[in-house]
């Protein structure tokens, strides 16, 4: 993997982690993700920072999904950061147990750190995480977004965007994938709890992204990253394509990258180069129907709404600058 | 020392003897008291070095503990009736982590119907779930019970659940003999885990299992139980070296030498079966009684061993398998196979309906049909019910 592709083309302290040559490998080659699988990359990024950031204090909580499945399949084990999967709705929860046992021991040097795809977290944890949240609980919580149930076999998730294909939102000449569905705001959700930190970060901008994860590691409390990880599999494009497609996500507005503090928002990404959504859209083939013969007259214009609202209300392009 | 305490209260201040790092638990009727005593111990400072976790819900609860046990922390749950059912697929997984965490559930029928009063059905569906089980017969034994939870869940590896009936137990008043904080560190070392997540030693806890090893893995947890008969046994007697009681073991006889009927059972109803078995003895009848105190692992031998001079058992159970009838009776019935004795099961106090001595003299004096007895029911508005098609 080339410096470029990772988006470390830096020196010194502008180097990410990941392209240093001691980089912390906390989740190492030879696991079972598939080629090009945007939410091994993420995960690898998020947590490699926080290692480097914290000297490998840090205990990991994975929720069930193809994160766990492709890493842990006994007898192999791709981690090396103590690590621990109990089960699908419960990692926040799980979490925060480990850093109560923590607090309690006098270990509260290590940090904990819960993860799990877009089901998992936004889904059916919803209720371990706002309980975590609402606790301001000592965790950091990373949602690697995927936009379905890639594990299971690509069915719709809280936060399919809209007009999706998924196994479960099958377009057919009369229904155009997952309509009128706009997908759960999580980070709008976190912020509304008031906790410490959110951010949406993105396998597109992985400088940005280790950047949004040393802040939430400098910071005690509940904390939430959003990361767009997009899947070659479950969208359908080349597995090389995946960084040039999370990019296309941020470059076209449907994927704000921004932090908020105590609810509110301090910062965003610029667009350096805004795109249509269109041309996002015709990268994955989870979008094909809407550009066919039978495409729906509305489709693309919401969807160019959703980004233009996103633009405005982040200020994503030529205003605020990331503080 | 002598104390008079509500039932929840004085389970309250076991759990503290026991100086558990993380208690975490949610609301439910009729575990309430033993949270609120823990948390207000907590608070007061009397607890120390305890993280106590208001939680949003029972698969919070109970996932909160499984993280900080496996952190290394000694950690505790209570729970009843639905709130069990909402953590099952977390019940399982503590046991399947082998993370040594112990439980209190106030017993309490499942509805539909809703229902708060005492039953046993919440922990028969915990039954399978590769826990151990304790069921205490009085205040006196739920206090010492936890004790021991902890020492055994922590020597065996197995998480444990001790059962404490609804309200009969957990809102009585009674005296206890609450031991000493030095009796009880005696006892109870600090926890010292197997495996704990530490940068020291990082290490992959919860991996999947493929076909190609998963059997083992199921089957080592059963042989695990199997052979934590013997400590649960020995701790049993620990026990009472240390403290005088006899709490804990296996199954519990009572006037069981020389009796030719013997009434099985579990929790706090063996005592009004022990009144009525002292009634019916001294009209001249041969009448004992035999408390199953730890239900998982199932103690066969132990059981067998109690019942093999007996004519006739009577099971007394607060449970029923919907379409197929008594469980326990069933367990019994397995662990005597081979044995001449006649069988009767008998389901009791389903939802709270109370059961009395003459309730439970006629049943056992009743020449028995080969049917499942329902203690107290309405046989009128069963059969209204019934003639109107169901």
């Amino acid at each position: 993997m080339s410096n470029y592709t990772i988006g470390g083309g830096f020196s010194g302290e502008n180097a990410t982690v990941q392209s240093a040559h001691d980089r912390p490998n906390t989740i190492t080659s030879g696991h079972k993700a598939c080629q090009g699988c945007g939410e091994a990359l993420g995960a690898r990024c998020v947590l490699d920072a926080a290692y480097r950031l914290t000297g490998g204090k840090i205990v990991v909580v994975t929720a069930t999904g193809c994160l766990e499945v492709f890493s842990s399949v006994y007898p192999e084990n791709s981690w090396n950061v103590p690590w621990i999967h109990s089960l699908f709705g419960n990692a926040p929860a799980v979490a925060s147990g480990v850093a109560a046992a923590f607090r309690r021991l006098g270990k509260e040097d290590v940090r904990v750190i819960a993860q799990g795809g877009d089901g998992a977290i936004a889904d059916i944890s919803m209720g371990c995480l706002s309980g975590m949240f609402e606790r301001n609980d000592d965790v950091l919580c990373v949602c690697y977004d995927n936009q379905a149930y890639m594990n299971t076999g690509v069915q719709r998730s809280g936060v399919t965007p809209s007009f999706a294909r998924t196994a479960t939102t099958l377009p057919n000449g009369v229904y155009f994938g997952n309509e009128e569905r706009t997908g759960k705001n999580v980070p709008k959700i976190a912020m509304a709890h008031g906790i410490p930190y959110v951010a949406m970060g993105s396998v597109g901008n992985i400088r940005d992204l280790e950047q949004k994860v040393v802040r939430a590691m400098g910071i005690r409390g509940a904390r939430y990253i959003h990361v767009h990880v997009p899947c070659p599999l479950g969208w359908g494009y080349p597995t090389s394509e995946t960084i040039r497609v999370a990019r296309l996500a941020i470059r076209c507005g449907l994927f704000p990258l921004f932090e908020a503090e105590n609810g509110k928002v301090v910062g965003s990404t610029p667009i350096e180069d805004q795109v249509p959504v269109e041309d996002y859209l015709r990268t994955q083939r989870r979008f094909a129907h809407l550009f066919g013969k039978n495409a729906p007259v509305n489709a693309l214009e919401s969807l160019q709404n959703m980004a233009n609202e996103n633009i405005d209300e982040y200020r994503l392009v030529g205003g605020l600058a990331h503080e | 020392m002598l104390h008079q305490l509500e039932g929840s209260q004085a389970i309250a201040r076991s759990v503290a003897l026991c100086r558990p790092n993380v208690v975490s638990a949610y609301p439910i009727s009729p575990q309430t008291h033993i949270l609120e005593g823990l948390e207000g111990l907590v608070r007061s400072g009397k607890l120390e070095s305890c993280e106590y976790m208001n939680v949003e819900s029972e698969i919070g609860a109970i996932s909160v503990a499984l993280g900080a046990e496996s952190a290394g922390a000694r950690s505790y749950t209570a729970t009843s009736s639905q709130g069990l059912l909402h953590m099952m697929e977390v019940v399982y997984n503590v046991s399947g982590l082998e993370l040594p965490l112990v439980m209190t559930l106030g017993n309490r029928a499942v509805g539909a119907p809703i229902n708060i009063w005492n039953d046993h059905s919440d922990a028969m569906a915990a039954r399978d779930a590769g826990w151990l089980m304790f069921f205490a017969e009085t205040n006196q034994e739920a206090v010492d019970l936890h004790i021991l939870a902890f020492r055994i869940a922590e020597e065996t590896q197995c998480p444990v659940i001790v059962n404490v009936d609804g309200f009969i137990l957990t809102h009585a008043y009674e005296q206890v003999d609450l031991p000493s904080q030095d009796q009880v560190d005696e006892f109870l070392p600090p926890y010292k885990p197997n495996t704990s997540l530490t940068v020291d030693n990082p290490m992959a806890i919860g991996a999947m299992v493929p076909p190609e090893y998963f059997m083992e893995v199921k089957h080592l947890a059963h042989r695990k139980q199997e052979q934590a008969l013997e400590a649960i046994e020995n701790l049993g007697n620990d026990f009472y070296n240390k403290f005088g009681r006899n709490s804990g073991g296996l199954v519990h006889g009572y006037a069981i030498q020389e009796a030719e009927t013997v009434v099985v059972t579990m929790g706090s109803v063996a005592g009004t079966i022990k009144d009525v078995v002292d009634e019916l003895n001294r009209e001249g009848m041969k009448f004992g009684e035999l408390s199953i105190c730890c239900y998982r692992p199932f103690p066969v031998s132990a059981i067998v061993s109690a019942l093999k001079n007996a004519r006739k058992v009577i099971v007394v159970e607060k449970s029923l398998a919907i379409g197929l009838g008594g469980i326990l009776s069933r367990e019994i019935e397995l662990a005597l196979n081979g044995l001449d004795v006649q069988m009767v099961s008998v389901v009791a106090g389903l939802g709270g309906r109370n059961i009395t001595k003459a309730m439970l003299k006629e049943c056992f004096l009743k020449k028995s049909s080969g049917e499942v007895t329902f203690l107290g029911l309405d046989e009128k508005l069963v059969n209204s019910n019934i003639g109107s098609g169901l």
